[in-house]
């Protein structure tokens, strides 16, 4: 049965049909209903809800629930995903797995509560310290929220690491019908590694220190083999139009359903654009842009940032073919009109432009 | 030949990292001697934070989480939510307690969380080399209160016990001392009032251990033992602060 639901709600029902027993959360805008419709839900399922007293709490009560075998969640936007960095690293580095969801708004600083997509980096290169990786997951649609969050607990799981769903304002507030088709879960098995005390078994620590020296590159190295399987195993992208297409846009999120747009306006002016949108932005779809940069006369990278994901894009496209940026920052969002102007713009530079452009008559 | 007294089982037979004179061994031997008598290794989580009291899983033989510094409050909770009948004791020192985690065990206290915190205070930073504590006391040395702490720019001592026990989710707190056999026990005795507050479901336990550092107190371990009997405890009088019987 298909409900009307916003992103932010139906982040949260898919945690709970995942089996997720344990939220915790600060309020900030624009995750606020997420969190609100926790605080009613959990009580219904007898699960955990706590309004932590802040950010960094919030975070460690997922890494103590996270410890103890549960599946748990915490949701913010950009400046309370900031204050968790340290908790993620430790999450990271303890190897525990739980899923962040991160309702992206314009930075930096306080900067304002409209949509953006300039945590790229922090959420895909870091974002707090030491060498480590979270899965990133962005949706584009309340339905794909859904299915990514439900997704989201399982890969935490499998690989005993936290996954970051990057949404947005636009993502987290907009209202789509969207069903929970996948089975709830309740009464989940118990993991092997996780504290339970020890009962008739050898004790165990769930850690991330190791003070002798050698140890620390030891349990590093098993990280990055851990992270090469991440990455052989669930990238994760759409492509629309690609296969003759002459520009190849590359957007995520709300991003890339304005391309979408632009896509289906292109018969308009007979340029062949594509659109790649990576789903999962670590491990990022880098091998199928390369190949696609191989065919294409060029790509336009589009975010609601200064460029960040281009960085990616042109680190996959190695120099194959020239790759463009547009963007728009501190909650400004690209039309699509701005889009093809863009497309214009950069088409005769690589004389693929053969066509008279009737651009103004684009609708 | 009958054996007066013994290793507790769940005490690791192991060298341990602290310096010579300090009290964090009698400590974790006292938490393990209250596992065994009370046969509760089974069902026993500890957390330790950042400091000197990081390496407590090296010595007790039970279940442990490390936590991030002054976490332990926040990290313990998740665990208890998920472990409802189990015992959840995080050991923190002074630094990780009052300074950097000050706002995680208030908020823990005042949520009246099911959960003893184990709080040894030895008024210094021991593992960054003896800088001020927020519980060091006015006058004292440290490495960044060369000429003893100065409340004119470094604030007072804090009294932790007394701030927490003025909330309503707060049920055991005492201050005790490990500074002679007698404070042991008394010590030991705490500790096992707040187990019993976790266990009878009665909320949130804190026990305040006055512990020697000799070697950043620049003392020996006699003279520290005096020092906590005869200085520490006027800042920090020993006795039960709160109590739920």
């Amino acid at each position: 049965m298909k409900q009307l639901l916003t992103g932010n709600e139906a982040a949260a029902e898919a945690a709970i049909y995942a089996g997720c027993r344990y939220y915790y959360g600060y309020p900030i805008t624009p995750q606020n209903e997420l969190i609100n419709y926790m605080s009613v839900r959990m009580p219904q399922v007898k699960g955990t809800f706590i309004q932590a007293e802040s950010e960094i709490a919030a975070i460690n009560m997922v890494y103590g629930s996270a410890a103890a075998g549960g599946r748990t969640m915490t949701s913010s936007s950009s400046p309370g995903i900031s204050l968790k960095q340290e908790g993620i690293s430790y999450l990271a580095g303890s190897e525990l797995p739980c899923v962040i969801v991160n309702i992206q708004r314009g930075g930096p600083g306080l900067g304002d509560i409209s949509a953006s997509q300039a945590d790229y980096f922090q959420s895909v290169k870091g974002g707090g310290h030491g060498d480590y990786r979270v899965i990133v997951l962005a949706p584009s649609s309340v339905q794909e929220m859904a299915d990514l969050v439900y997704d989201a607990f399982d890969l935490a799981d499998k690989y005993r690491n936290p996954v970051l769903i990057l949404g947005d304002a636009q993502i987290g507030q907009l209202m789509e019908p969207v069903e929970f088709k996948k089975e709830f879960r309740e009464n989940l098995p118990q993991k092997e590694w996780a504290l339970t005390g020890a009962k008739n078994r050898n004790r165990k620590i769930i850690k991330s220190f190791y003070p002798v020296k050698g140890e620390l590159e030891v349990f590093n190295a098993k990280l990055q083999n851990k992270y090469k399987e991440i990455e052989k195993n669930e990238v994760r992208y759409e492509a629309v139009n690609i296969h003759k297409a002459d520009v190849i846009l590359v957007a995520y999120g709300t991003s890339a359903r304005i391309c979408k747009e632009v896509v289906r306006k292109s018969h308009q002016f007979k340029f062949r654009i594509g659109l790649i949108r990576p789903i999962s932005l670590w491990p990022f779809p880098s091998e199928f842009i390369r190949e696609m940069s191989e065919r294409a006369r060029c790509m336009l990278t589009v975010e609601m940032s200064a460029g960040q994901m281009l960085e990616d894009v042109r680190l996959a496209v190695e120099g194959r073919c020239p790759v463009h940026f547009y963007g728009r920052t501190g909650g400004g969002v690209p039309t699509s009109l701005e889009i093809i102007k863009k497309i214009v713009e950069i088409m005769p530079k690589n004389r693929a432009a053969k066509t008279l452009l009737q651009f103004a008559e684009v609708k | 030949m009958q054996a007066i007294c013994e290793k507790p089982e769940s005490f690791i037979d192991t060298p341990t990292h602290f310096c010579p004179g300090c009290g964090h061994g009698i400590v974790l031997r006292l938490i393990a001697e209250i596992i065994d008598a009370w046969g509760i290794r089974d069902k026993t989580i500890g957390l330790a934070p950042v400091g000197c009291s990081v390496l407590a899983y090296n010595y007790l033989d039970i279940d442990m989480c490390e936590a991030a510094h002054g976490r332990p409050p926040a990290v313990a909770t998740g665990i208890k939510r998920v472990h409802p009948d189990h015992f959840v004791f995080a050991y923190q020192g002074d630094g990780d307690l009052a300074a950097i985690g000050m706002a995680e065990i208030i908020h823990a206290a005042n949520r009246g969380e099911h959960i003893t915190f184990i709080f040894v205070n030895n008024a210094i930073y021991g593992m960054t080399n003896g800088q001020m504590a927020p519980t060091t006391l006015v006058g004292q040395k440290s490495a960044t209160t060369l000429s003893g702490r100065n409340p004119s720019n470094d604030g007072y001592p804090i009294r932790v016990c007394e701030l927490l026990s003025v909330l309503e989710g707060s049920s055991y707190i005492e201050r005790v001392s490990i500074s002679s056999p007698e404070n042991i026990r008394k010590t030991k005795k705490a500790i096992e009032k707040g187990f019993k507050t976790q266990k009878e479901k009665r909320g949130f336990s804190l026990i305040e251990i006055l512990s020697p550092c000799p070697i950043y107190w620049r003392m020996d371990a006699i003279e520290s033992m005096k020092y906590i009997d005869e200085k520490m405890t006027r800042t920090f009088p020993l006795g039960i602060i709160k109590d739920w019987e």
